[in-house]
């Protein structure tokens, strides 16, 4: 492109006036025009122009009017070989922000054509902050509703809004008892969490803000009356202004966020208050979306505590494992389930329980732990099993329960180095007993499942347990684990003897271990039923307890 | 205190106590241990690591049975259960530094290495969380909302875990808990772990320990992904598909193996299910090779498989058929096909040994 001042030529046969150059009509352009000779003299100026610069006459020095981005711009181009800029100069000339096209005139004069362009830049300005803003509340939102911990939600709420929206930002949780929990962000800092018994009413609009109460505008919270505890440790000097804002939660105050500038930095604009509303309605919802599951957790807990099924150990010489896989993995209690009750005395029975109530997951749960507390209450009769089960059996009809279900009942006692079992099968896979060399047996007691028909026949086994033999209770979830090698192959109970019968003499954990495992890898991924198991062990090397790592004093026991 | 000679002779007096099933004086070892000054992460570390280690070499050369294994894994279990239950010593116990989770990957039942982390963790004074052998990811992230703990910690050994670490391992980092990655299942230098994206790996208690203490970030929501992100060769499918056919895969095989081998049909059922199973620990671990695309992955198992084999006096050539009938049967897949090769290879390589007594086979 070649120099604009040679532009001129085209023309250089007319007089030199503006007038002549650039014709009269540019006096009435609804744009500021100015006409600038190659020295920085202002020759001429529309009325549009006059508004725009009210100081600017014909005659004055360009750089004396106008701002120096203008005039600069203007040496260049006069004073050749200057070349039109690719794009158009832009800059503000008294607060407006104008676009200047040059445009050469005679005798290497240089008319500014300057177009309003504040509008534009205003609404791109708008544009570029809503972006931030949302981008902000998209990633405030990912990073809240990640994690459902109440403490961490707080923690990632608190950092966040002193990152975006303020120096520091302290979130006040509603009250646990008499003291509320307290979050702590100075900006760049670490957040601090502490619980702490606070006066409310000495941050304005906190008390309301606490119940959900609409917002207390900024500009209304006097900084100076802030008490220290609403000041984060590390912010330094004087607050400027603050916003209190609360965090609605669904139904449920979830607490209010009180945001902090320091006097140095601007105070909050009425859109950043509106911000500070979104970024608090999300914060407010993941905190209650946590507090919720939280309760929830809490409740289910607390219920399914006394589902679980019992940690099982030595008890009076003899030992116990069990081991509860639920059909469902994630939920932990299922249809299975079993229960040792110690005797009272090394010379009273122990009684084990293991049964099976028809159907799966947490219906067929409930209706476990009847049967237990049942059991439990009947444990005075335990020296009949014929009479514990006819007692159950009557209890199960009359409940409203239509399920059914088996079990085994196994009563236990060490006598001279041996373990005595009475065991009575309802309706339950008869019990197998592995000896130490071995040798694989099912014992043979049968009987009828509890719960359907008003009779319950049951037919008791004595046996024993000499040292290293173990009898496996086993639910039929085991044997009826669907998969192997071929995908649909039933487990079985050939298969579960050939694992016992390698599990001679070992210790009843070992037992219990390895059973599981290697139905869990016939299953591999594959759905089953509840799977229970309980080992019954006389130890090889006598009765004692290990737990609190000395030799106890139980060998006289043994 | 931390004298090797000392830890090899403990070493020794606790593998007798072990391998003879005597718990009594297991725990007698390790008391007197302690009362003569070794320290307890020595002991957990120096001693009953490397007993815990030697019993499954001893398998693995068949001079253990599975139920011993399973009997000695269960004695070195209580003597560390004992150890954590002595009397406390109140200001050592008291956990100091932060809250932490242990846990094994789901399906994985090996728990005694998460154990040994857990209990060096908890002397180093940290709060533990130990939630065991296989742990359902859905029971750890429920497990994790609740604790809000700095770090979990995933434990896995058998490498036919990695892709289900690999979705608990992302399903921790999405709900903001950074996840360190540890046992044998991640490969030898912790590739697999960095590969699945953890963002940790620890090669044992001691590491794990030190990449606490120096403490890491927590994930953001941003490293939110799915598989195919950390793996991109995932998208061929090849994983998908071998996954999906493992059963026929494994029955086709099995067939095909009779034909070559009429003998077979001599087999009893046991046998015969030996065989099948032997087939599907190949096809299951050609499929977790092809879900990390690695090589070696699938040697190192066949390798290892053909050890364990000679080691019961069954000939690893067994393997060799098995791996050739298979690549019969996935010609569409060209990674797979690749491993298969690579295997055939690396058995063909390995040093021939001698196979002690008759050739029965598997």
């Amino acid at each position: 492109m070649p120099p604009l001042v040679t532009a001129s030529r085209s023309s250089s046969t007319r007089a030199r006036s503006a007038d002549d150059t650039v014709g009269s009509s540019w006096a009435d352009a609804p744009c500021p025009v100015l006409v600038v000779d190659r020295y920085g003299t202002l020759v001429q100026l529309n009325d549009a122009a006059r508004l725009l610069l009210p100081e600017a006459v014909s005659g004055n020095r360009l750089h004396e009017t106008a701002p120096s981005w203008l005039s600069d711009a203007h040496r260049k181009i006069a004073g050749g070989p200057g070349e039109a800029p690719a794009t158009p100069l832009s800059g503000s000339i008294n607060e407006r922000i104008v676009l200047a096209h040059p445009t050469a005139a005679a005798g290497g004069d240089v008319v500014w054509w300057l177009v309003d362009d504040t509008d534009r830049h205003v609404a791109e300005e708008a544009v570029r902050s809503a972006q931030t803003r949302s981008q902000i509340l998209t990633e405030a939102s990912s990073t809240l509703l990640s994690t459902l911990n109440v403490p961490r939600c707080m923690e990632v709420a608190a950092s966040m809004a002193a990152q975006h929206l303020a120096e520091a930002a302290v979130l006040v949780a509603p009250a646990q008892g008499r003291r509320h929990p307290l979050t702590y962000a100075p900006r760049g800092g670490p957040v601090v969490q502490v619980s702490r018994q606070i006066d409310t009413h000495s941050v304005p609009g906190l008390p309301e803000a606490l119940q959900g109460f609409p917002p207390v505008p900024a500009r209304w919270i006097d900084p100076s009356v802030l008490p220290d505890w609403a000041i984060p440790e590390g912010f330094t000097g004087p607050v400027g202004s603050v916003i209190v804002t609360p965090l609605p939660g669904h139904g449920v105050p979830a607490g209010a966020l009180i945001l902090l500038r320091s006097s140095t930095e601007q105070a909050f604009t009425e859109g950043e208050e509106v911000f500070a509303r979104l970024f608090a309605a999300r914060a407010g919802a993941a905190l209650s979306a946590a507090r919720l599951y939280t309760e929830q957790a809490t409740i289910t807990a607390t219920l399914m505590n006394e589902l679980l099924p019992p940690p099982l150990q030595r008890v009076h010489g003899v030992q116990y494992a069990g081991s509860y896989r639920a059909a469902k993995d994630h939920e932990r209690v299922g249809g299975d389930f079993y229960d040792v009750h110690p005797g009272s005395d090394p010379s009273r029975e122990t009684l084990v329980v293991l049964g099976d109530v028809a159907g799966k997951g947490l219906d067929a749960a409930v209706l476990t732990g009847k049967i237990r507390n049942t059991l439990h209450a009947l444990l005075p009769l335990a020296d009949d099993h014929q009479r514990v089960l006819d007692l159950l059996n009557g209890a199960l009809l009359n409940s409203r329960h239509t399920r059914f279900a088996t079990l085994v009942l196994a009563s236990v006692r060490r006598r001279a180095g041996r373990a005595q079992l009475r065991l009575t099968s309802a309706g339950h896979l008869p019990p197998l007993i592995v000896r130490a060399d071995g040798r694989v047996e099912e014992v043979p007691s049968r009987g009828t499942l509890i719960g359907a028909l008003p009779i319950v026949t049951a037919h008791t086994v004595e046996t024993a347990l000499d040292q290293g033999d173990t009898c496996l209770l086993y639910t039929d979830g085991i044997t009826e684990a669907r998969g192997g090698p071929l995908g649909d192959e039933l487990f079985g109970e050939q298969r579960l003897r050939r694992v016992l019968a390698e599990c001679g003499g070992l210790p009843a954990e070992a037992v219990v271990e390895r059973v599981q495992m290697v139905a869990a890898q016939w299953l591999g991924t594959g759905r089953h039923d509840d799977m229970a198991v309980v080992a019954i062990s006389a130890p090889r090397t006598g009765g004692l307890s290990v737990v609190d790592g000395r030799r106890g004093t139980g060998r006289k026991d043994g | 205190m931390n004298d090797p000679a000392m830890s090899v002779a403990l070493q020794n007096r606790l593998w007798r106590a072990v391998a003879d099933g005597d718990e009594y004086a297991a725990v007698d070892v390790l008391s007197k241990a302690l009362s003569e000054g070794l320290d307890e992460e020595a002991l957990l570390l120096d001693v009953i690591a490397p007993v815990q280690e030697r019993v499954g070499a001893e398998w693995a050369a068949d001079r253990l049975t599975v139920a011993q294994e399973h009997a000695a894994t269960a004695i070195n279990e209580r003597a560390v259960a004992a150890l954590a239950h002595r009397a406390p010593d109140g200001a050592r116990r008291s956990a100091v530094r932060g809250r932490v989770t242990v846990a094994c990957i789901d399906g994985e039942w090996h728990a005694f290495p998460a154990r040994l982390v857990a209990e060096t963790l908890r002397l180093r004074g940290w709060q533990v969380d130990y939630l065991g052998a296989q742990t359902p990811t859905q029971h750890l992230i429920a497990h994790l909302h609740r604790t809000n703990p700095d770090a979990v910690l995933l434990s896995s050994s058998i490498p036919t875990h990695l892709p289900t670490a690999h979705s608990a391992i992302t399903a921790c980092q999405a709900i903001g808990t950074p996840v360190m990655a540890g046992g044998r299942a991640f490969g030898p230098d912790g590739r697999y772990a960095r590969a699945l994206g953890a963002d940790r790996w620890a090669g044992d208690a001691r590491q794990a320990a030190a990449a606490l203490e120096e403490g890491f970030a927590r994930p953001t929501p941003a490293a939110l992904r799915q598989a195919v992100d950390d793996l991109p060769h995932l998208a061929d499918q090849e994983y998908t598909m071998v996954v999906q056919s493992r059963v026929q895969l494994v029955r086709q095989a099995l067939a095909d193996l009779e034909d070559r081998f009429p003998a077979m049909r001599s087999y009893t059922s046991e046998q015969l299910e030996r065989t099948a199973e032997d087939l599907a620990h190949i096809v299951e671990f050609l499929a977790t090779a092809l879900y990390v695309d690695d090589t070696e992955l699938f040697t190192s198992f066949l390798i290892w498989t053909a050890d364990i084999l000679e080691a019961r006096h069954v000939p690893a050539r067994s393997l060799l058929a098995g791996l050739d009938i298979l690549a019969g049967q996935i010609r569409d897949f060209p990674r797979a096909l690749a491993l298969i090769r690579e295997g055939t290879a690396a058995l063909g390589g390995r040093p021939a040994r001698p196979v002690p007594g008759s050739e029965t086979p598997a």
